[in-house]
């Protein structure tokens, strides 16, 4: 029994062996990477900090709450653990937390670790890194920039570790991209707002209680600045393979226009679409990723309107 | 021959400004066994700290014949153990053994000469044959006595305990008490259990706002129900 | 109170238990390996996959029926795989109409579905019978013994460690809230039961929890570190030394190894 009902964590036989492989040499490579600067800045305090903070982000991962119906909304907590301890410790503690998972509770599986620590702990501290500090940038010496940034950031890193995720599933060959993207993209755009409004929560309650581990510590050279550039462009790769990536049922490498159920679904909402937006983004790409939009917005109505209707029938009961 | 604790007027001032202790001065000759008692707040804690330098204050500190200070903070370490009052903040590592062992290991041992420290260590405290054991399954008498033992096995010349027996049982409460009276180390036990202080620990520093206000025979202490009741503790 | 159900590790007296961890961690992974690489449809491969790892849960006294159980729970996810059933261009084996839609399926579609599931199946169970026949302790002594760097062991072995503490106090927290979340029933001529707090202030409670537990994290990892000082630490990761794999367990990972390899060797014939 566990406490991450994330459908993120990919188990194995998902991914082909090339992919898994190749994910696992990646995250090796960054992980590894991320321990020597670690190791660097050690502040001997970091050793235990990081391994209770990877504790209390599983233990954090059980905390829920309710949204709709039977739904409830609970935490990841990688944009969390980067704002707190900054990129590289964050990698080591989401690394630590998601290989646990794999590992002692069968969340996600054991060769497809390599790409679970990619989505999640790379993908997702790296993303939430560069939006967290661009919005704080911004926003100066003003409080708002810690609060909107972490919120942002929140929703960022899930999103974009499950656009990821889908990724690698097409190019697998296990999921056909124009569904698995939409699919995967659209559900997490949800799921990011659950951790967008913990995240606030929880750096609500962290800046009354101790301001000071939000101190910004100006150094002349920002150490972190590898890792606010590839979330960057990871940020960008994903934003322009997504849309891409959907229309195309049989992974990146090909494009094979399937009859019947595919070439359907996308009929009805091509239609919808105007004729150009973007030069160089075909519209059918465009009117699929809309289509994840559309469908996530109208779920998210829906369960709104199932809570108001329940609130509504309770008053007047 | 030097007193094994010998603290020179030791002031501390928190970060942010609030002062913790004020010129604290006393000293412990070897095998005495002392206690620290004092509301909460006085500073009981902070002032412990200071004796292994986890937190350093102005004034001067002789622990073992070591001056404290950057260069001695290894030796003063091994020759005092450190006994917190969470023993879960003690006792992190996965097993009984690898706790026990950390000292050791730090102290440069060879791997024979640990194991003997681990077997010996947990023999004293009552554990034998516990080493493979995990640390979240053993009770809560078990852990303090475990922390206990990865203190002995450096084989300190001072224990320093912090609030032993709270949050024990009265068989545990009954058990711990009779494993510190056999220890023959120099002792410093800081809490506010005054019946176990009465029957261990024949010398008792009273603590509060930061400054001794009572150093002396722990019998002539606890008669004194106006000084305990002014630092808000209670006569038995 | 504690919550001891998240520890998987199952204390029994098996051939399986007493392996040593190291080989049953590289047998594992091996193991997960050669049915990831094992071709799509190659029926018979997996079957003796299936009764491999079986033989091995009965072997070790777990049972079949507790790691399956176990492996229920994450199973529903290979749902996601099954738009490959119909998108696989193949043999056409049946049409469904969904109001305009129409979904053909394909042979090869089902059956890369079925190897997709199977693998997953495999995986999971060999997992299962890891973490159930192993103590935690034993599994960072495989880790550092296939040379994981030292200071991720040590995460890992502080993250486990804290893990059931913070997970008390998370349940603490949880159930204060749960104490907190009163509703009065409805009084006779009285307005009716209060509706739902808002989903925001729902979702700030329970991120003030996450907050708090985050914060005890912080506060907690000072203390150890204050222990850690005490006994020594000097910011280097230490441990002892690994005993030497004794020769039974070297035979055992060889056999394991070598059944494994004839198990790849076999799916490479039924390659597709």
């Amino acid at each position: 029994m566990h406490f991450n009902p994330a459908p993120m964590h990919l188990p194995d036989g998902f991914l082909s062996t090339l992919v898994s492989l190749g994910l696992w040499a990646v995250s090796i490579v960054a992980v590894g990477f991320s321990l020597r600067r670690v190791g660097r800045e050690l502040n001997q305090r970091q050793v235990p900090l990081m391994g209770v903070l990877a504790a209390a982000v599983f233990a954090g991962q059980m905390i829920n709450f309710a949204v709709a119906g039977g739904t409830s909304g609970h935490l990841l907590g990688a944009a969390l653990a980067t704002i707190l301890v900054g990129p590289w410790a964050a990698v080591v503690v989401m690394t630590t937390v998601v290989s646990i998972q794999a590992l002692v509770f069968q969340d996600g599986g054991l060769l497809a670790l390599g790409a679970n620590l990619f989505n999640m702990a790379i993908i997702g501290t790296s993303v939430a890194y560069f939006v967290y500090t661009s919005i704080r940038k911004l926003a100066g010496e003003k409080s708002w920039g810690l609060f909107l940034g972490g919120v942002a950031a929140a929703w960022a890193s899930i999103v974009a570790a499950a656009l990821a995720c889908a990724l690698e599933l097409a190019v697998s060959g296990t999921s056909p991209a124009n569904i698995a993207v939409p699919a995967m993209g659209g559900i997490h755009m949800l799921i990011g707002a659950g951790e967008a409004l913990i995240t606030f929560g929880a750096l609500a309650f962290l800046y009354a209680a101790r301001r000071d581990l939000f101190r910004r510590d100006s150094k002349a050279a920002s150490p972190g600045a590898p890792v606010y550039l590839f979330g960057l462009g990871v940020a960008l790769l994903l934003a322009v393979l997504s849309p891409i990536a959907s229309t195309h049922p049989d992974g990146l490498e090909w494009v094979a226009e399937q009859k019947g159920f595919i070439e359907a679904a996308r009929a009805p909402v091509y239609r919808l679409i105007p004729d150009y937006i973007f030069p160089g983004i075909s519209n059918e790409a465009l009117a699929t990723v809309v289509a994840g939009i559309v469908g996530t917005l109208l779920v998210l109505a829906a369960a709104m309107g199932v809570a108001y209707l329940q609130r509504t029938k309770a008053e007047t009961s | 021959m030097h007193h094994s604790i010998d603290v020179r007027h030791l002031s501390f001032s928190y970060p942010d400004g609030h002062p913790a202790l004020e010129d604290v001065s006393f000293r412990i000759a070897p095998g005495e066994k002392v206690a620290l008692v004092g509301p909460n707040g006085a500073g009981k804690s902070t002032l412990l700290l200071h004796l292994n330098g986890i937190l350093s204050g102005q004034g001067e500190l002789i622990i073992c014949g070591h001056t404290l200070s950057e260069a001695t903070l290894g030796p003063i370490r091994a020759a005092v153990g450190m006994v917190f009052q969470d023993p879960d903040d003690q006792l992190f590592s996965p097993t009984v053994l690898e706790d026990v062992a950390f000292g050791p290991i730090y102290m440069g041992l060879s791997e024979s000469q640990i194991r003997l420290r681990v077997t010996t260590a947990l023999g004293s405290v009552g554990m034998s044959g516990q080493e493979s054991r995990v640390s979240h399954h053993l009770s809560n008498g078990e852990k303090k006595r475990v922390a206990i033992a990865s203190v002995l096995a450096m084989q300190p010349e001072v224990l320093v305990l912090d609030e032993p027996t709270a949050g024990l049982d009265p068989r545990g409460r009954r058990n711990l008490i009779r494993l510190l009276r056999d220890l023959p180390q120099t002792m410093l036990v800081s809490s506010h259990d005054l019946q176990m202080v009465a029957e261990l620990l024949p010398r008792t520093i009273l603590l509060d706002r930061g400054r001794v206000f009572a150093d002396g025979s722990t019998a002539a202490l606890l008669a004194d129900p106006d000084l305990l009741e002014a630092h808000g503790l209670e006569a038995l | 109170m504690h919550v001891h159900y998240l520890d998987p590790h199952r204390s029994l007296e098996s051939p399986v238990h007493a392996l040593d961890g190291r080989v049953k961690f590289i047998l594992t992974v091996a193991f997960i390996l050669t049915a990831s690489l094992t071709p799509y449809a190659a029926w018979p491969v997996y079957i003796l996959l299936l009764a491999t790892i079986m033989s091995v849960e009965i072997l070790s006294r777990l049972g079949i029926g507790y790691v399956q159980r176990r492996a229920s729970l994450a199973l529903p996810f290979v749902l996601a795989a099954l738009p490959l059933v119909f998108s696989l261009e193949g043999t056409n084996l049946f049409t469904m109409r969904l109001g305009s839609w129409t979904a053909t399926a394909s042979l090869e579609g089902l059956e890369h579905f079925f190897s997709v599931g199977l693998k997953s199946w495999l995986s999971i169970q060999a997992g299962i019978v890891l973490t159930s026949s192993t103590s935690f302790p034993d599994l960072l002594q495989a880790m550092r013994a296939v040379r994981l760097p030292r200071l991720l062991v040590a995460m890992f072995g502080l993250m486990w460690r804290y893990l059931f503490v913070l997970a008390d106090e998370a349940v603490r927290l949880i159930r204060a809230r749960a104490a907190r979340s009163g509703r009065p029933a409805p009084s006779a001529g009285g307005a009716g039961p209060r509706p739902m707090p808002r989903l925001a202030w729902r979702a700030a409670v329970a991120g003030g929890m996450a907050g708090n537990l985050f914060l005890r994290a912080f506060d907690r990892s000072d203390r150890i570190y204050g222990a850690m000082l005490s006994r020594g630490y000097d910011g280097e990761v230490r441990s002892l030394p690994n005993s030497p794999l004794s020769l039974s367990g070297w035979l055992s990972l060889a056999g394991g190894l070598a059944l494994l390899a004839f198990l790849l060797g076999l799916g490479a014939l039924f390659g597709s």
